[in-house]
């Protein structure tokens, strides 16, 4: 490490070795506390001490709220503190999930919720669909022996590293009503389209958006899986004069469809929680036709007039079980992918 | 060096198609259509807000937009206060001549000579253009950090990822180093336990934290943002899977010598660690700069609001302010790009390699 003179390295080496100086400090003065502990806890116990501030983290915020979640979606009232709010059994579940007919938002008691979840069923309909399709495509062609590969992955890749509200801010200033493409439209001898005062355009920007910020992630895994095909299988395709599209048929798509289970399921769970670049872009409008599940439990329980915990609560468990059902699908499609 | 020869090698067989030898297939037309097209969808966007944020506000209302920042020529008039905006005149006989604007009234406009300024003369207004100029707006970036909270944002924004990022860093290592090095009862029932907490995102318990924020007191204070997304099962499993492939002679050697458990786990352990600490310390850094919803929710107070916060209720606000807004979100991406250009490669194979972001 020291040894790095000159270049890049040398500097990077010395930052981090100014860097690592109050860190080594702050360590060494913890040397004798915990040295003190280890004495009276014993080494066997050691594990525990050094798991403790993590669990502890957990516990206050993840397994506590957990639980919290569910006596809170028993209750009504507008009080905060569990303790002032009063006992309401499943009224808030009867109420969410009071419909005429399931298959129309507006027949529903709580439409808003039952518009959030046809809303979200819509969005990763398309979402997962084109996110998977076009993934699947730049990796294909990111594998192929191409001048600038490293450029064209960071090309397709840096979206991802940029913030939600950057990405929407981003495609707002695009599409706005004097943006650039509807600078183009009109260039081409078309109209102007007021694009977030249509439901069908503000779901397909949704979409495009959401698409465009995350393809790089999942064209990343793909590729990874594309890369760990062996080519002897390719080069045995070709001399047996196979077809290009025979070998991605016969060949890569077979290899490649634990990955691509991966990638599907991880989509779908991300889908699921869709908010913050739409929210930004679209604020869920026009009206509420691009708002979403966890837009909903956001307005039910903290922009309202009268914050409703219990039934933002009550939906959070609802959005809870979908990602449960899906992650236990994506533990099956890993689990499949590394032993198959 | 590899790479070129190869790429030239395509390069050769898609010239030479025609020649026989290397039949230029459909699929490498549609390759390099493919790839321009990307570039341009992908970099457009972002080359767009940069030129725009270096637009005045007359200038970004323009229609048909102008792709580079032009702003209108003002020049300075004698017996006139302020500096008047120059325009090209054509005139009835075919000439043109440069006059400034010194007022406008309906489809009139009342402009004088420079070199002249006693006579005015009324030209309508569609026989006179803009004369422009390049020029950056650089008031965009400056004047946020004088006339709005701008700063404290950035600075918000700055706390946050910093000392979120120490904290993820310590207890992740710790409990990592807690699960890798030593053999214990329960040790895989906690393993269990912190993967499971997966599958808890913060969107499923966003009330009860909030409950447990405010009762902690933390409710918009930086701390609310920092602490409940500190722990995280990536950064546990992350660390956990590379110390174990550390030796165990060496943690036995340094127990011969007398060292304490935790001077082992902070000078033999994590600087072994350090490419995986790297790791889920960029992770961590893109993770807290970028959040949004949490931040939104704690945050209601304008001095603590982080940038993305800010930028948010900027855009959110009636009268939208694009030439501030524009220039504050190239701002806002600037750390990523930095971050991105330097540290791609470790950033790529981190993500490739845990299949998490």
């Amino acid at each position: 490490m020291a040894g790095g003179k000159g270049g890049s390295s040398g500097v990077s080496d010395r930052v981090a070795a100014v860097a690592a100086w109050p860190v080594q400090r702050i360590f060494g003065l913890l040397e004798y506390p915990l040295a003190a502990i280890q004495r009276s806890v014993g080494i066997s116990r050691m594990p525990w001490i050094f798991l403790l501030p993590n669990l502890a983290f957990f516990g206050i915020f993840v397994v506590v709220p957990l639980f919290i979640n569910f006596a809170f979606s028993f209750t009504g009232g507008t009080e905060l503190f569990l303790g002032n709010r009063v006992y309401t059994g499943t009224e808030q579940y009867e109420f969410l999930l009071d419909c005429e007919t399931f298959g129309d938002p507006t027949t529903c008691r709580e439409d808003r919720f039952w518009k959030g979840l046809y809303n979200t069923a819509i969005f990763i309909f398309f979402q997962v669909t084109f996110l998977v399709l076009f993934s699947l495509i730049t990796a294909l062609i990111l594998n192929r022996e191409i001048r600038g590969r490293g450029f064209f992955r960071a090309v397709f890749f840096f979206p991802v590293l940029l913030s939600p509200v950057v990405v929407a801010l981003i495609w707002k200033w695009v599409l706005l009503r004097d943006g650039i493409l509807n600078a183009f439209l009109v260039s081409i001898g078309l109209d102007k389209i007021l694009f977030f005062v249509s439901p069908e355009w503000s779901m397909f920007w949704a979409v495009f958006v959401s698409i465009w910020a995350h393809m790089g992630f999942y064209t990343l895994i793909l590729l990874a899986g594309l890369q760990a095909i062996q080519p002897d299988l390719y080069e045995a395709a070709e001399m047996d004069g196979a077809s290009k599209e025979r070998v991605f048929w016969r060949i890569t798509l077979p290899l490649l469809w634990p990955n691509m289970l991966v990638v599907i399921v991880l989509a779908l769970i991300k889908g699921v929680q869709i908010f913050d670049e739409v929210f930004v872009l679209t604020g869920g409008g026009p009206g509420t036709a691009t708002q979403f599940i966890v837009q909903y439990i956001y307005n039910t329980g903290f922009t309202e007039q009268v914050q409703n915990f219990g039934l933002a609560s009550a939906a959070s468990v609802v959005l809870g079980i979908i990602l449960f059902v899906l992650t236990m699908t994506q533990l099956a499609a890993t689990r499949a992918r590394d032993n198959g | 060096m590899a790479d070129t020869s190869t790429t030239r090698r395509s390069l050769a067989s898609l010239i030479s198609a025609q020649r026989g030898r290397g039949k230029l297939h459909w699929t490498d037309v549609f390759t390099y259509a493919y790839l321009l097209f990307g570039v341009l969808l992908m970099f457009g966007p972002v080359i767009w807000l940069v030129m725009s944020s270096f637009k005045t506000p007359s200038g970004l209302l323009e229609f048909p937009p102008t792709f580079l920042p032009l702003g209108q020529i003002e020049v300075q008039v004698d017996g006139h206060d302020k500096p008047l905006p120059l325009y090209e005149v054509t005139s009835q006989d075919g000439t043109t001549r440069q006059l400034a604007q010194v007022r406008r009234i309906g489809i009139v406009s009342q402009m004088v000579d420079p070199q002249n300024p006693d006579t005015t003369v009324k030209v309508p207004i569609d026989q006179r253009t803009k004369v422009r100029e390049f020029r950056m707006a650089w008031e965009n970036y400056t004047d946020p950090l004088e006339r709005f909270n701008f700063v404290s944002f950035l600075n918000n924004s700055i706390i946050v990822t910093v000392v979120a990022t120490l904290v993820t860093l310590l207890i992740n290592s710790m409990a990592a180093y807690g699960l890798s090095i030593y053999e214990f009862r329960g040790r895989n029932a906690i393993m269990l336990f912190i993967i499971g907490t997966l599958m808890i995102p913060i969107t499923v318990i966003l009330v009860p934290v909030y409950l447990v924020v405010t009762k902690m007191g933390m409710i918009n204070s930086l701390w609310a943002v920092i602490l409940p997304g500190a722990a995280t099962p990536t950064g546990v499993f992350l660390l956990r899977q590379y110390m174990l492939t550390i030796p165990k002679d060496l943690i036995e050697a340094a127990r011969m010598d007398n060292a304490s458990e935790w001077a082992i786990y902070s000078k033999v352990v994590l600087p072994l660690a350090m490419p995986a600490i790297a790791v889920l310390a960029i992770f961590s850094i893109m993770w807290r700069w970028n959040e949004f919803l949490w931040p939104l929710i704690v945050l209601n107070r304008s001095e603590v609001y982080t940038l993305q916060v800010g930028l948010n209720a900027f855009q959110g606000e009636l009268d939208v302010q694009w030439h501030y807004i524009l220039a504050m979100t190239v701002v806002t991406l600037i750390p990523v790009v930095v971050v991105f250009t330097f540290l791609q490669k470790f950033i790529t194979t981190g993500i490739a390699s845990s299949g998490m972001k």
